[in-house]
């Protein structure tokens, strides 16, 4: 199978890689979110102290 | 007791603690995320690669490989969330209701994910994004419900309270999970039935359903994944002032 072939996906594309890009969007803010909130609140505790 | 082992036990209460939880799970990222990359490669690999198009649907049905697992997901993270609610409800375990409250907007997304990608799935194959069938309709209601949970945490600021609240609205939606999963049973409409929980044989091919468990399980361990990282924000920002936060924080160790 070539890589065009495989990308086309039998002429679902555009169904296909929509739904897997928005998963993996989604998922990676799941992942995003909590890190950024975790940095947040050790920046704000160490400037609470000071 | 006397029915569960000693160090399971044990182990048990020594979770329940918040600078424990915080210690361990620490420890054991790194494990979940390897798992959690080899289950997703494996799973990507056997249904985007080897596994063949389906006779009917061609290359379309290969959503079913986020579609599926995401819809069982987003029933069962409900049943945990109603579960840890009811634990914290009952037994005022901190870490039970903060598990419950982390564990909606994870659910949502997966909910979401599951309409958007059924839409996606819905439109060459039915002709329509959507119809008020019973499947999809009862799995929106499932949002909503998310959302209220997640809309009513945040609007109680005792966050002890807004628990037990959350905790009471999570189990009445518990009604909805045995809906949705019936619901193509109970109403014959334009969602088909189910494919692989039958209680004969899956009348799916062994190619399309090993990867489609692989994705199963790593969604699994993807929501252990995030479910970690989110109790421990809160369990932070619940603790602050506690001295084992205060250490944390002062050792600048995140």
């Amino acid at each position: 199978m070539s890589v065009q072939a495989f990308f086309a996906m039998g002429g679902y594309a555009f169904y296909v890689w929509t739904s897997f890009g928005l998963t993996l969007c989604v998922l990676l803010a799941n992942i995003i979110i909590p890190v950024i909130q975790r940095k947040q609140f050790f920046i704000n505790a160490l400037k609470k102290k000071r | 007791m006397f029915l569960v082992p000693d160090p399971v036990v044990r182990f048990f209460h020594r979770m329940a603690s918040p600078p424990h939880f915080y210690v361990f799970t620490e420890r054991l990222m790194p494990w979940l995320v390897i798992i959690f990359l080899l289950l997703t490669s494996a799973g990507l690999y056997g249904g985007l690669y080897l596994a063949p198009p389906d006779y009917q649907q061609g290359d379309s049905y290969r959503i079913i490989y986020i579609h599926v697992p995401s819809a069982w997901m987003s029933l069962f993270i409900y049943v945990v969330m109603a579960i840890a609610g009811a634990i914290g409800l009952i037994w005022r375990i901190k870490l039970a209701e903060i598990v419950a409250i982390s564990s909606a907007p994870i659910g949502a997304s997966f909910t979401f994910i599951a309409l958007f990608t059924g839409s996606l799935w819905g439109k060459p194959m039915w002709g329509t994004w959507w119809v008020w069938d019973a499947r999809l309709t009862s799995e929106l209601i499932l949002l909503f419900l998310y959302l209220g949970v997640i809309g009513l945490y945040g609007a109680i600021d005792d966050k002890r309270v807004a628990s037990k609240a959350v905790a009471i609205l999570a189990l009445v939606g518990v009604v909805n999970i045995p809906i949705i999963h019936y619901s193509v049973e109970w109403w014959n409409t334009l969602h088909q039935g189910p494919t692989v929980t039958k209680m004969d044989k899956p009348s799916i091919h062994v190619s399309m359903l090993i990867p489609l468990l692989l994705m199963a399980l790593s969604f699994n361990v993807y929501y252990l994944i995030a479910l970690i990282l989110r109790v421990r924000v809160e369990l932070l920002q619940r603790e602050r002032n506690s001295q084992w936060v205060k250490n944390k924080v002062s050792e600048n160790k995140q």
